[in-house]
């Protein structure tokens, strides 16, 4: 019987992922971490590519992670996780293994939509059971906030900084849940800390989907995004009711919203409190605002349609 | 009417500026620490220059993205540390066989793998050498200080040009993220050299028909000339060439005569205080700093020691040691690996009255000058 999604019966499991790791005050990146730890039922073993939360959770002799935690190198969790799957299947069907164990990989966004995406293609492709989890802060955070391809629309980074003549990215977001949505037999879904029994409910439903499950769980970055230090819960809120950041599930190509804001807020709401924005509030920069608020529009309506398009 | 500009630089700001002195236009890289800056920089720097800047999906697309560019005309260049290194290694084979100039700059730290990220170390020596598969020539040279950081990657970026084939410039943690005052060259002061390009008519163009100097003049793709790449083995009209034995032999005969040629102008070593020396210290990048302090140090106590500062590492500089194989009766190699380039010093002088001492340390900590003393006090 699983833990019931409840505070008071969640506060009493055996914390997995642990304090004490050296990330900054206020990442969103642990408390992901910790949610998704906290949600399996099952013993675990992880992959981490290079990235902040794999540099700082893992630091000398210490450790946050109760559990078997393995440091691929930047470009390759999704094919290290693949390995020790494969061979726990062989080692279950010897009979060598007898429990349950379930696999998980970590990797950020530029280890998963950049330098990973090769391998990550690979596992969700070959059918492996594991789940692959992006903790998405939107830049390479750990090596000092360069652009990746999950960088949005007009944000300031030190490879694409704000200027006088170029006002940040000049590109929008890659779509990856789609990306990965598009192999067979997967189950994906989008996440944010902010809608945390969402959140683990979803672990919960890739970890027992038998194949391959990718989660992409967006993961407020205060270093990165200029924000408060103690806003990350507040930033991934804004980001899921601007419908920046939908909640949604692929499964068998059939798309599920799992959460729809009672009043969508504009896009400004989240944008403005990101001082990586800061530039696209002067005079002459809105179109670049209208622009992004017309991409996150056209994908939620499209999103809409593809759910009406499989409504039951 | 320029003037030198005297400032304050870290060693990879100045990089990233001479490789604009250079005329380099296109960069294309991916974040790694401890390289980042020079990428961080010319992102800002090279789009003011009518530059183009990419930031790429990963470290082998960025050295495919800078051979292309050079292809395409531009002076190219890329910067990373050894495990983005390791990831491009592929592709400078690729344009060290296909003849196409480039630049990649390795901001050194401790290895191997992720290993010691922010740690300065010189163990990608033998990667930088022989990281490619395939006998490849290769040139790679390494600064001490950071002007030196800036003229060598001026000379890499003329090396490349001049012999078409890949150039490294081998930094490590300390000399990229070292702060030191610079007087920067004007411009007109450091020579400059531009690809050559071929004088003969389109229907007479063969992309591979090296002149006397062994290097085939280049063209721009999109000109109306004929131009056939391929990373086979190739005939002089640039087409596969997979099966004929005579053409392998001598293309890849070529490719390496093509830089002996130039040995003399591509080997860059310093003599310092090597006269009347019985000791010399073999040093090179960060470790050549505190050899220099070390020499200073041991004079100082009488003791007759020399410097030899080697700015090319690759093709070895053999003939400077040869030159102290009679006088020097001790050649210290201090570096931060286990003797990477020490084996060459050894294999250079094993017929010599010489005898060679090895200096390591892998810890992600400077060998001290202090070290270096201490080795040379036992070894007298």
């Amino acid at each position: 019987m699983a833990t019931p999604l409840n505070l008071k019966e969640l506060s009493k499991k055996e914390e997995l992922f642990t304090p004490g790791h050296r990330l900054c005050a206020g990442c969103g990146a642990p408390i992901v971490a910790k949610m998704v730890v906290m949600a399996a039922e099952h013993p675990l073993v992880m992959t981490n590519a290079t990235g902040c939360l794999e540099v700082s959770t893992c630091i000398s002799e210490n450790t946050a992670w109760k559990m078997p935690w393995i440091h691929s190198a930047f470009e390759n969790a999704g094919a290290t996780i693949g390995g020790i799957e494969a061979m726990y299947r062989s080692l279950k069907k010897q009979g060598k293994i007898k429990e349950d164990i379930k696999f998980i990989a970590w990797g950020g966004d530029g280890g998963t939509y950049d330098i990973g995406l090769q391998a990550l293609s690979g596992v969700m492709e070959r059918g492996q059971d594991v789940l692959y989890v992006c903790y998405d802060n939107g830049a390479y955070m750990n090596t000092g906030i360069q652009r990746s391809s999950a960088t949005p629309l007009g944000a300031d980074t030190t490879t694409c900084p704000a200027g006088s003549v170029v006002q940040g990215k000049p590109q929008g977001r890659k779509d990856l849940a789609k990306i990965i949505a598009a192999h067979q037999g997967t189950y994906v879904a989008q996440a944010s800390p902010s809608n945390w029994q969402d959140l683990m409910k979803k672990v919960r439903k890739a970890l027992d989907h038998k194949g391959p499950s990718f989660m992409n769980i967006i993961a407020p970055c205060n270093r990165g995004w200029r924000t408060q230090l103690n806003d990350a819960i507040l930033m991934s809120r804004l980001a899921v009711d601007t419908c920046y950041w939908p909640l949604f599930e692929i499964q068998d190509n059939i798309t599920t919203i799992t959460y729809k804001p009672k009043e969508k807020k504009p896009l400004v709401d989240f944008l403005k409190p990101q001082g990586r924005f800061k530039h696209l509030f002067a005079p002459g920069n809105e179109a670049i605002l209208k622009q992004a608020q017309d991409d996150v529009d056209a994908y939620w309506e499209r999103l809409l349609k593809e759910e009406a398009c499989f409504a039951k | 009417m320029s003037k030198r500009e005297v400032r304050l630089m870290q060693g990879n700001e100045a990089c990233a500026e001479a490789a604009l002195y250079a005329g380099v236009k296109f960069f294309a890289g991916y974040p790694i620490t401890p390289a980042t800056e020079i990428m961080e920089i010319l992102s800002r720097k090279l789009p003011q220059v009518g530059g183009v800047f990419l930031q790429m999906e990963d470290e082998i697309s960025s050295m495919a993205a800078v051979i292309g560019a050079s292809i395409g005309g531009l002076k190219s260049l890329t910067a990373t540390s050894g495990p983005g290194f390791t990831l491009k290694q592929e592709n400078i084979g690729y344009a060290a066989m296909v003849e196409i100039p480039c630049v990649i700059v390795d901001v050194q730290r401790g290895g191997p793998s992720t290993g010691l990220p922010t740690l300065p170390a010189q163990m990608d020596v033998m990667q930088a050498r022989w990281g490619t598969h395939g006998d490849h020539p290769i040139v790679v040279l390494c600064p001490s200080t950071v002007y030196e950081y800036y003229t060598l990657t001026v000379q890499a970026v003329n090396f490349a040009e001049m012999l078409r084939t890949p150039v490294i410039v081998l930094s490590d943690a300390i000399v990229g993220h070292l702060r030191e005052k610079v007087v920067l060259p004007e411009l007109g002061e450091l020579k400059i050299v531009n690809r050559k390009m071929t004088t003969v008519a389109p229907k007479d163009f063969l992309p591979y028909k090296a002149d006397e100097d062994g290097v085939p003049p280049f063209v721009n793709y999109g000109t109306g000339y004929r131009y056939h790449i391929t990373s086979n083995n190739h005939d002089e009209g640039g087409f596969p060439a997979t099966n004929n034995h005579q053409i392998a032999d001598s293309l890849l005969r070529r490719l390496h005569d093509k830089v002996e040629k130039r040995r003399s102008e591509i080997v860059i070593t310093e003599e310092i205080m090597t006269e009347d020396a019985d000791v010399i210290i073999f040093a090179y990048g960060c470790t050549a700093r505190s050899a220099y302090s070390a020499v200073e140090e041991a004079r100082k106590k009488g003791m007759k020691v020399g410097l030899i500062k080697a700015l090319t590492l690759w093709p070895f500089p053999f003939e400077v040691l040869l030159k102290y194989s009679k006088q020097a009766k001790h050649v210290i190699v201090p570096e931060m690996n286990l003797g990477q380039l020490a084996g060459e010093v050894e294999r250079t002088l094993k017929d010599c009255p010489v005898k060679v001492t090895r200096l390591n340390r892998i810890d992600g900590r400077m060998i001290t000058p202090e070290q270096i003393v201490s080795t040379i006090s036992e070894v007298i």
